[in-house]
């Protein structure tokens, strides 16, 4: 079996649990995102992977062969770090080569690969400047051709963007995508952002408190969140309570609504429905009675915050199907039952 | 932060008082020990103002050459032996835990409170047949007699070295604790072993301030004038231990001015030489 296979993982810092048995299957090729808030153990994740640190318990193995003992520098991988870690005493063109020249490449040999990578992340002629004297996005892409200088099984970054600026950022995470598919390297990244994520990742791997809450693609993830956890936590998402009553119909803010269903079994639970799919229509005629609490027009998008049985709902339409309402007014919502999704409470 | 050239003379008000200590104390009894270095010695101990060069003629001899040339490769090879022992004692203790450091940060303090006598006397108990560490070695099995290790020149590198180490740690600790430590993370990602991280990332990374180090531990190695005399031969005392004996033993205070003059000057042109050396390397 190639590939990265994580069986059982387990890091344990005293008596805090940082990773608590994972397991997780990389195919060759992809590009996996590690997603979750601080603390959740997604950095601690990687640098076992990397062999920075060592597992308590569990395997990792690398194309095949076990690798959770193997000391870092006989990994065979290529790692950017959230502080990039460029070496100030070198210039750009020797850091990039610091790999090669470690493993005794030949001077010219080292030379023409370091051409060949300043090309590809659009430097070229820079081999001589002092790493010192570039710009963060320049820097950013320095640390990438440096780690994959060797052309590694294991393409690995954390927080690689988190220095950048928004714009630039937006740029790197395609570049980065683009770079990827273009040299079909498995690539795993460590990010809090969850926009990176659903940029740049075949499978979204969203973490919380050392744990893998769920891994599937980004779309999957969007739209049928395993836990209210994820559903939370990628994008913005409305929370309802949901309830089942006597002959199984869905009761949402006190309102019967077609569609949706409980699990068998449950007569409780939570409904998370994103708020493109909350629709605000005139009272009545089956939509659930809301009041308009407050509205934010953010331009490209009009945020309408209502207020339904105890809860708030936040529905967002396009400028040109603005709802006509205004603060304090009685209004209906209607959810889409094809998008929304009852987790377990 | 902007930082605004001073506009008035009251601006420079903070310079004056470490200003003023630095004429008092440095450059008027250097200028004194300069006008004195071209005095004429007068028989039974005392000079009279004068300009010659007899004081400076007389140590151009094959003698004080080398006495010379022994003072500034002792005090190189102290600085030496104290960096190549300092880097990887202060990386690793940088890396240790917080209580670690204290501990070792306050017994390394603990021998600035040492005077220069007490670490010879120290060192030459330790050195000797009679009490000395070559009876432990005996006991253990290592030697068949306990043997005087001083006087020797080991001995003054060893108590020399033993007296600048907590200089170099207390002037490379702070550089180190400051270094990055993904930097050697990346090197170890990159294939290289934690060893040859050390060599390729750390060592160049801190170049400056090792440069620094190394021309701190020589300067204050070369004031050093009763280590060599408690635990060398004579053919291991150095230029300081001359000037001592010039000035207070025979009473010859022109001759032994120009000594001093001639080692400051000296020892300024190899610092000088070594920051330049520095600098080209760094502009390459």
């Amino acid at each position: 079996m190639s590939g990265l296979n994580i069986n059982h993982v387990t890091k344990q810092f005293g008596t805090f649990t940082a990773v608590n048995d994972i397991s997780l299957s990389v195919p060759d090729g992809t590009f996996v995102c590690l997603l979750g808030p601080s603390g959740c153990g997604k950095t601690t994740l990687m640098r076992m992977i990397a062999g920075l640190d060592l597992p308590t318990g569990g395997k990792i193995e690398l194309g095949g062969s076990d690798i959770t003992q193997v000391p870092t520098h006989k990994r065979d991988l290529g790692m950017v770090f959230q502080s990039l870690a460029l070496f100030p005493h070198l210039t750009v063109g020797e850091n990039i080569a610091y790999s090669l020249r470690i493993r005794g490449v030949a001077k010219d040999v080292q030379k023409s690969r370091v051409e060949e990578l300043l090309g590809m992340i659009h430097l070229p002629g820079f081999a001589d400047r002092s790493v010192n004297k570039l710009s963060g996005g320049q820097r950013q892409r320095v640390a990438i051709a440096r780690a994959l200088a060797i052309s590694p099984k294991l393409f690995l970054l954390d927080e690689p963007l988190s220095a950048l600026d928004a714009k630039l950022r937006e740029a790197m995470q395609v570049e980065l995508r683009q770079l990827q598919q273009r040299l079909g390297i498995t690539t795993i990244v460590v990010t809090h952002d969850q926009r990176e994520a659903m940029t740049m990742a075949d499978t979204v791997v969203v973490m919380n408190k050392g744990e893998i809450r769920q891994a599937a693609a980004p779309v999957d993830i969007y739209r049928r969140p395993a836990d209210s956890f994820v559903a939370d936590f990628i994008g913005q998402t409305n929370l309802i309570p949901v309830e089942a009553d006597s002959a199984g119909r869905a009761i949402v803010l006190g309102q019967t609504v077609e569609g949706i269903s409980l699990p068998t079994g449950t007569s409780k639970g939570m409904l998370s429905v994103r708020p493109e799919d909350v629709q605000v229509t005139a009272p009545g005629n089956g939509a659930i009675s809301a009041t308009v609490t407050f509205i934010r027009d953010l331009g490209g998008a009009i945020e309408t915050f209502v207020e339904a049985g105890g809860s708030q709902v936040i529905a967002v339409s396009s400028p040109r199907a603005r709802p006509e309402v205004s603060v304090g007014q009685q209004v209906g919502i209607r959810l889409d039952p094809a998008t929304s999704v009852v987790l377990a409470k | 932060m902007r930082r605004e050239p001073p506009q008035r003379l009251a601006d420079y008000g903070p310079l004056f008082f470490p200003a003023g200590m630095l004429i008092v104390f440095f450059v008027v009894p250097f200028a004194t020990m300069i006008a004195v270095s071209f005095f004429q010695r007068q028989q039974g101990g005392f000079y009279t103002p004068a300009f010659v060069f007899d004081n400076y003629a007389r140590f151009l001899t094959a003698f004080f050459g080398g006495v010379l040339g022994f003072s500034l490769f002792l005090a190189i090879a102290v600085a030496i032996a104290c960096v190549a022992i300092g880097i990887p004692f202060t990386y690793l203790l940088s890396r240790s835990k917080r209580s670690v450091q204290i501990v070792w940060l306050v017994a390394l303090l603990s021998v600035l409170s040492l005077s220069e006598v007490m670490i010879g006397f120290a060192w030459s108990t330790l050195f000797s047949r009679t009490a000395g560490i070559t009876n432990l070695f005996v006991w253990m099995g290592l030697m068949t007699q306990a043997q005087a290790l001083t006087p020797s020149f080991g001995a003054v590198m060893t108590a020399m070295t033993y007296q600048a180490f907590p200089y170099t740690v207390l002037v490379l600790y702070p550089a180190l604790v400051r270094l990055d430590p993904t930097l050697t993370e990346a090197a170890r990602t990159l294939g290289a072993s934690p060893v040859k991280a050390f060599f390729t990332v750390v060592v160049p990374a801190l170049r400056n301030t090792i440069l620094a180090t190394l021309i701190m531990v020589f300067i204050f190695a070369l004031g050093s004038y009763l280590l060599p005399q408690l635990l060398g031969r004579p053919q291991h005392w150095t230029l300081s231990v001359l000037i001592t004996d010039q000035a207070i033993y025979q009473s010859n205070m022109p001759f032994a001015a120009a000594m001093a003059v001639f080692l400051v000057l000296v020892s300024l042109a190899l610092v000088g030489l070594s920051l330049y050396a520095g600098r080209q390397k760094e502009a390459k």
